[in-house]
């Protein structure tokens, strides 16, 4: 009965979500006052039915209740409480309804949130987001209901895919949905200016914390998705450049650039167009995403149980918005024009560059994800785009931007005068590859690859440089934005990101070796000296544990453990690595096959700085943080005159 | 007006191309999923293997020259193997060729209980219990099955259960005349 329940909730919230479109939509449009009233309760009369479908489906999950196909399918009675609430979102239908529940959440916090917003405005972007979630509610509903009954009941399920039985896992889908689908905010207000044919500075000021918030969510969210599969796959990657990866990083990009042309547009009333471009592709590139992942069109490792029916649908929700909202860009947009100008160094080239050169690297990225599909469906070959292609279309246009937000961050806006802040930041470049040259040659004793100084010294010139303000404001006593500390804060962490993935593209080894108790290999310095195995039990699995003794010059360091587990339901085995972290390196040890007569074969791995990648990409997330909590966000609080428009808000 | 018609007229192409992509996935012209066995056209490489129900016994593969025959790697821990079992037993028995199983990473008693409970499709089976001559053969999941013509190249491969319908489709055709 209760799961009937579910799909009951779902059917009200999908009627309800219509009436959010209708009433919002049409009411701004007749401009009737209790229509526009009426759509704010609705949103919220949306949220608790799509919740109440989550609870529920979440409580079956904790019951055992196989009789629902889902449970069955993505549960087991020896399961652990966390990973059974986990697995609510561990496969196609119920990480559905974690998409609508999230949408259904944002659109809430937009209606308690938006009091300052014209009702007309108000009510355009809640009835857009409603339509957003009636076409989501009814993908749902018609082609993949989380609660469809499955006879006769299994006695146990057949478990939660091994690969996500993982702490890191169980947070990272519904942070990155916060992200993904906290985008489709940017879109309906993009859609509500084009609607209304206005779009002021208090647009923009509207817009940014709401688009801040889901840049932010994504950059955590894929942070823990990079960080998990680099511990949990057993090869010590941090990135694949598979096409599910890519789809998350795309939008990632698309929203970088529209947080930074939302600053111009807000300060100066300029790329107004392209703010509203940047917004509507944001939100495509996410639906891309749903699409590439869902439609089975693509081959990845996470991809979800490919069904072209359901890619026919997606396929058309995503027809309708963007061919929808470009149709209505191209109406709107000529009348929308920029007035004003900027000298050729001002904030506003800067910035210009950086929308340049990040949506040139998402399109090169959109280009190697659907190239092997291209070639698949036209017969003209089997292809796969691996790194080489990918590293490269991403590095070309970032190692330009590193150095363009190291400097462009003390650009003033309209025409920006070095002044004496150029032989600072000249200062600090040269400091910096000097650091990097010296980082290279004194710890890690070589060259490393042709651009190891570069990305060190860019590394360092970019904390030095986001640092500078901020220092130099506290030592002076002077009180800073939030929103200025924000981007400091974030540049920063692009430095640690870009100080990492230069310490371990260059410096990294990686060795198999097949070893049996007793025996001991030097890497980088350190001894791996096998111990012993045996044999552990898991709540759900099997699993040979080796134990590795690691030692640095004579001193003993420390002691890992790595399992291989044999999932019981499942049968694939999972390799779980012992990883010894250290601020400057990791140690990595990764148990494989039995060889027979004792030994195992075992990859070994050092990784110099590999932390500052994910440290790089928190920081990151927080300096979204602190901007989005800008006091002139708040509501009542009206622009703060732009005193600190050196500092600015980037 | 037509310059901010750009956008829209380029995510038609790509709307028509994932459109395009999925009606022949539809219809089954179109699978992402299939990966081309470098094997193909190659020379199936060679195995001297344990039997099943003799371990005494081995089994070489050169005693199939000249004969078409089907190769399928499979093992009792495998569930998709459990599941295109019903549809291997009738399918060999109708192309009257001789069906090699491989007994991939398993445990020989449990090998033999199923083919004794379940019946036992093979012409002959060998136990491949370290998995050495599954990676000669480029196995990445099983069951796989494998397609040798007479004059000992691989034609196709199949990876997931086989069923009659894919046998039909995939297989059979290369057997006309020559089987």
């Amino acid at each position: 009965m209760i799961p009937e329940l579910g799909t009951f909730a779902l059917l009200i919230a999908l009627v309800m979500t219509l009436l959010q479109a209708v009433l919002g939509l049409v009411g701004a449009h007749r401009q009737d006052a209790a229509w526009m009233r009426a759509t704010t309760s609705i949103t919220r009369g949306v949220f608790a039915f799509v919740l109440l479908a989550f609870l529920i489906l979440v409580h079956a999950f904790i019951t055992h209740d196989y009789s629902i196909e889902y449970v069955a399918h993505n549960s087991n009675n020896e399961l652990p409480l966390m990973y059974r609430i986990a697995a609510v979102w561990g496969a196609h239908e119920g990480s559905l309804l974690l998409w609508v529940f999230i949408l259904s959440t944002w659109s809430l916090l937009v209606s308690q949130f938006s009091k300052g917003l014209p009702d007309t405005f108000r009510a355009r972007v809640l009835g857009t987001l409603g339509l957003v979630g009636f076409g989501f509610l009814a993908f749902t509903v018609f082609t993949s209901s989380p609660f469809a009954r499955n006879f006769p009941v299994p006695t146990d399920g057949a478990d939660l895919n091994p690969i996500l039985q993982d702490p890191a896992l169980a947070a990272h889908p519904p942070m990155l949905y916060m992200g993904y689908v906290g985008t489709s905010v940017a879109f309906a207000f993009a859609v509500a200016a084009m609607l209304s044919g206005r779009m002021d500075a208090s647009w923009s000021r509207w817009t940014r914390p709401w688009t801040v918030a889901a840049w932010m969510c994504l950059t955590i969210g894929i942070t823990l998705g990079s960080w998990w599969a680099y511990y949990e796959l057993g090869w010590g990657g941090w990135w694949f450049w598979d096409p599910v990866e890519n789809a998350s990083f795309m939008p990632w990009l698309a929203s970088t650039a529209l947080i930074h042309s939302l600053a111009v547009t807000e300060k100066r009333g300029l790329f107004r167009n392209w703010t509203l471009l940047l917004a509507i592709f944001a939100f495509s590139l996410s639906l891309l995403g749903t699409f590439l992942v869902r439609s089975g069109v693509l081959v990845s490792v996470h991809s979800f149980a490919a069904d072209p029916q359901r890619g026919l649908f997606v396929l058309g929700l995503l027809l309708a918005f963007i061919v929808g909202s470009l149709t209505l860009y191209a109406i709107r947009a000529p009348s929308l024009q920029s007035e004003g100008g900027f000298a050729p160094v001002s904030r506003e080239s800067f910035l210009l560059l950086n929308n340049a050169l990040l949506v040139a690297a998402a399109g090169l990225i959109l280009l190697g994800t659907l190239w092997p599909l291209v070639m698949d469906v036209f017969e003209l070959g089997k292809i796969s785009v691996g790194p080489p292609y990918f590293n490269t279309v991403f590095l070309v246009p970032m190692l330009p931007l590193i150095a363009l937000v190291g400097v462009g961050m003390h650009a003033t806006w309209k025409r920006a005068s070095y002044a004496g802040k150029g032989r600072t930041l000249a200062g600090f470049a040269i400091g910096g590859l000097v650091l990097g040259a010296l980082v290279a040659f004194g710890c890690y004793g070589s060259y490393g690859v042709p651009l190891t100084i570069i990305g060190f010294g860019g590394g360092f010139f970019l904390m030095a440089s986001s640092l500078w303000q901020p220092v130099q404001r506290a030592l002076r006593r002077q009180t800073q934005s939030r929103a200025a500390l924000g981007m400091a804060v974030a540049h920063f962490g692009i430095g640690l990101f870009v100080i990492g993935v230069s310490g371990v593209a260059s410096y990294k080894i990686e060795k198999d070796v097949s070893m049996g108790p007793g025996d001991s290999t030097s890497i980088a310095g350190y001894d791996f000296r096998f111990l012993s195995t045996n044999d552990a039990v898991g709540p759900n699995y099997l699993a040979r544990e080796a134990h590795v003794a690691i030692s640095h010059g004579g001193q003993p360091v420390t002691e890992l453990t790595t399992q291989k587990r044999q999932f019981k339901v499942q049968s694939n085995a999972m390799t779980h690595a012992g990883i010894a972290v250290a601020w400057n390196r990791d140690l990595f040890v990764a148990l494989g096959d039995d060889l027979g007569a004792g030994k195992w074969s075992l990859r070994l791995q050092y990784k110099p700085l590999v932390r500052y990648i994910w440290l790089g990409g928190v920081c990151m997330g927080l300096g979204g943080l602190l901007a989005m909590l800008d006091r002139r966000y708040r509501r009542g609080v009206d622009a703060v005159p732009d005193t600190d428009a050196v500092a600015g808000e980037g | 007006m037509w310059r901010y018609l750009t956008p829209v007229a380029a995510f038609l192409v790509l709307g028509a191309l994932f459109a395009y992509a999925l009606v022949r996935i539809q219809d089954g012209k179109l699978d992402p999923r299939e990966i081309k066995s470098p094997l193909l056209g190659k020379a199936a490489p060679a195995f001297v293997l344990p039997t099943v129900a003799d371990t005494a016994r081995q089994f070489d593969s050169a005693s199939l020259k000249g004969h078409p025959y089907v190769v399928n790697v499979w093992g009792t821990w495998c569930p998709s193997c459990r599941e295109e079992h019903s549809a291997l037993l009738v399918i060999a028995r109708r192309a009257g060729i001789p069906f090699i199983g491989i007994d991939w990473k398993d445990d020989n008693a449990l090998a033999q209980q199923y083919l004794g409970q379940l019946g036992n499709p093979y012409t002959e089976t060998v136990a491949d219990a370290e998995g050495r001559v599954a990676i000669d053969w480029g196995v990445y999941g099983a069951p796989e099955t494998f397609l040798v013509g007479a004059d000992g190249r691989v034609l196709v491969k199949y990876a997931g259960a086989l069923t009659e319908a894919v046998w039909a489709e995939k297989f059979a055709p290369h057997l006309q005349g020559g089987g």
